[in-house]
């Protein structure tokens, strides 16, 4: 029992949720994302600067969640910064496919070894939500109108 | 008929299958009988029973099942009027479940009786489905929802729902017991205070009837509700009990077979009593289920249940005070055996998956009641909900398993 647990609750993982990086609101911001889990009732906002070339210059976040959600939106920020949109989006169908047990698109390649600590969600279907939801929110931010989003 | 002098909460258990079953190869211990309990196997086999050598549709044929299964289905309304001692069968309607029976009060009475400006009055403590049906009738009719608040300990403010009271106010919908944080309502006088000002009063009974005996007359209660599927029963089953004063006022709420007493494309005429709000094949197997988790829990007695979840209670409130860091949500002094509770620096989801690992079934979240998460600034809490079939053990076992939990984290 406790061999999946460890491997849900990694040293890493523990560590983000703990001392979470990126925490915080930027100002100013081209853009932000919110995510509502409401199995839980977590919720996390990302704020996001992107560039005219379309590059996540600067990315921070704000929100309540579990150890499980808080470690990956702190992860994802951490790997997101300095990617290009179309990067982003190419890690967050990396990550789902790795939580998932049915992988969308078996000829993606494998996500990058920073995200491979949160594999242990797979063991925990009712948890992947929590591991997915500021990747959700990082989409809502990208699709975004920049204007509109930083206008409220 | 009831043959045991004292409560043996052992033969209780072998009495429900599922506790023979290993949960990660541990032994179960299930504290989630709020969101739902655990089915005896006399339900089990009464519902297999009536699939096996009773079935076919109730009201409509003249054939002997039809009529065999039509006898069982009425024979549970009945079982149920007197469970509640509603006065009379046709109070008593069979709904899908608690949501649905609120639904239709909120539709029906609410159509009938709400006009702009109205207002009806709830409570912090609802469940979702005694929150939303109301707003979304609100909304339609240009009516407004109030709250009453409560205090830290959870207890119903019975002064400000004094205050909120007016002649605007057009129903008031509370629950009986708190689903997440286990407050007893003082509803009989709530009742009371609303009949003053002429308002009628719906009673969310669905924490309720699992743990004590509940008298609708003696309450006063103009609607009372509760899902079967929490008392033992199967899902799919739900009991809304109204006063006939009020049913016989209200239009249909769902329109279709067995409601109707004529039908023309002119003109349809409707069905009275219990069948005006039955629209449809009901619940059949579902309701003759209920009936039986009804009879159980009789023969062994509320008075029994009551208190042996009252000292479960004691026990495990005792145990997780002892626990550092750990913060009790809701510490009314009646409180049904239901414990909600937040661990510092720890998320309820982190919890529930770990202690889970050890066989300990809690429910995590925010428990269908966001306003009163609200309340108390909180997410989500833990939420132990014991039944008549727990026992000391199992707050044994909650309480290693948080300690576990604090030592993960530590
Ligand atoms: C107080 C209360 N009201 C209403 C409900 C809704 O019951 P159901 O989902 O069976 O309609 C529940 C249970 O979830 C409850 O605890």
């Amino acid at each position: 029992m406790m061999d999946d647990l460890k491997s849900l609750y990694q040293e890493v993982i523990l560590d983000h949720s703990k001392s979470p990086r990126n925490f915080g609101k930027i100002e100013p911001h081209t853009t932000e994302g919110h995510g509502d889990n409401p199995l839980c009732g977590d919720q996390v906002t990302l704020y996001v600067n992107v560039d005219d070339a379309g590059i996540i210059t600067d990315i921070s976040f704000e929100g309540k969640g579990c150890a499980i959600s808080t470690a990956s939106t702190s992860l994802l920020t951490q790997l997101v910064k300095g990617k290009s949109k179309g990067e982003a989006t190419e890690l967050f169908g990396q990550f789902q496919d790795m939580v998932t047990s049915s992988p969308e698109d078996t000829n993606r390649s494998e996500a990058p070894d920073e995200l491979k600590v949160l594999a242990g969600v797979k063991q925990f279907p009712m948890r992947v939500k929590c591991a997915t939801l500021s990747w959700h929110a990082l989409k809502a931010a990208l699709e975004n109108k920049a204007a509109l989003a930083t206008s409220e | 008929m009831n043959d045991m002098t004292t409560f043996d909460v052992e033969k209780i258990r072998r009495d429900f299958p599922i506790f023979e079953e290993k949960i990660h190869g541990k032994r179960l211990t299930f504290l989630d009988s709020g969101a739902s309990a655990q089915k005896p196997q006399v339900v089990l086999d009464a519902v297999k029973s009536a699939y096996a050598e009773t079935y076919a549709n109730v009201h409509r044929g003249v054939h002997y099942l039809s009529q065999k299964s039509t006898e069982l289905y009425e024979g549970a309304r009945e079982t149920v009027r007197a469970h509640l001692n509603a006065e009379s069968l046709d109070e008593v309607i069979f709904t899908k479940n608690t949501t649905e029976a609120i639904n239709l009060v909120a539709q029906s009475y609410g159509l009938m009786a709400l006009k702009p400006g109205d207002e009806i009055i709830l409570s912090y403590l609802e469940h979702h489905s005694n929150i939303v049906p109301w707003q979304l009738i609100a909304e339609r009719m240009g009516a407004t929802v109030k709250a009453v608040p409560i205090n830290q300990d959870g207890e119903f403010l019975m002064e400000e729902f004094e205050k909120l009271l007016s002649e605007k106010t057009k129903i008031v919908a509370v629950t009986h017991v708190s689903n997440a944080i286990g407050t007893i309502v003082p509803v009989k006088e709530i009742i009371a205070k609303a009949h003053d000002k002429g308002v009628p009063v719906l009673i969310d009974g669905s924490q309720a009837v699992p743990h004590m005996q509940v008298d609708v007359q003696d309450l006063d209660a103009d609607f009372y509700v509760f899902t079967g599927h929490k008392l033992f029963a199967p899902t799919g089953i739900g009991v809304l009990y109204g006063k006939n004063k009020w049913l016989e006022q209200m239009p249909p709420y769902q329109g279709g077979g067995d409601m109707i007493n004529r039908v023309t494309f002119e003109k349809t005429t409707y069905a009275t009593g219990h069948s005006k709000f039955e629209a449809g094949t009901p619940p059949i197997v579902q309701a003759i289920g209920l009936g039986t988790a009804i009879n159980y829990v009789n023969e062994i007695g509320f008075d029994k249940i009551g208190a042996h979840e009252q000292s479960l209670l004691a026990y495990a409130t005792e145990e997780i005070r002892k626990l550092n860091n750990v913060r009790i949500i809701g510490d009314a002094p009646h409180k049904a055996a239901i414990v909600s509770f937040t661990m510092d620096g720890i998320h309820p989801h982190d919890i529930g998956t770990i202690i889970d690992q050890a066989g300990v079934a809690v429910r995590v979240g925010h428990h269908c009641a966001q306003p009163l998460m609200d309340f108390y600034d909180v997410p989500s809490t833990v939420r132990a909900s014991f039944a008549m079939y727990n026992n000391r053990d199992d707050v044994d076992a909650l309480v290693d398993a948080m300690q576990m939990v604090q030592r993960f984290f530590a």
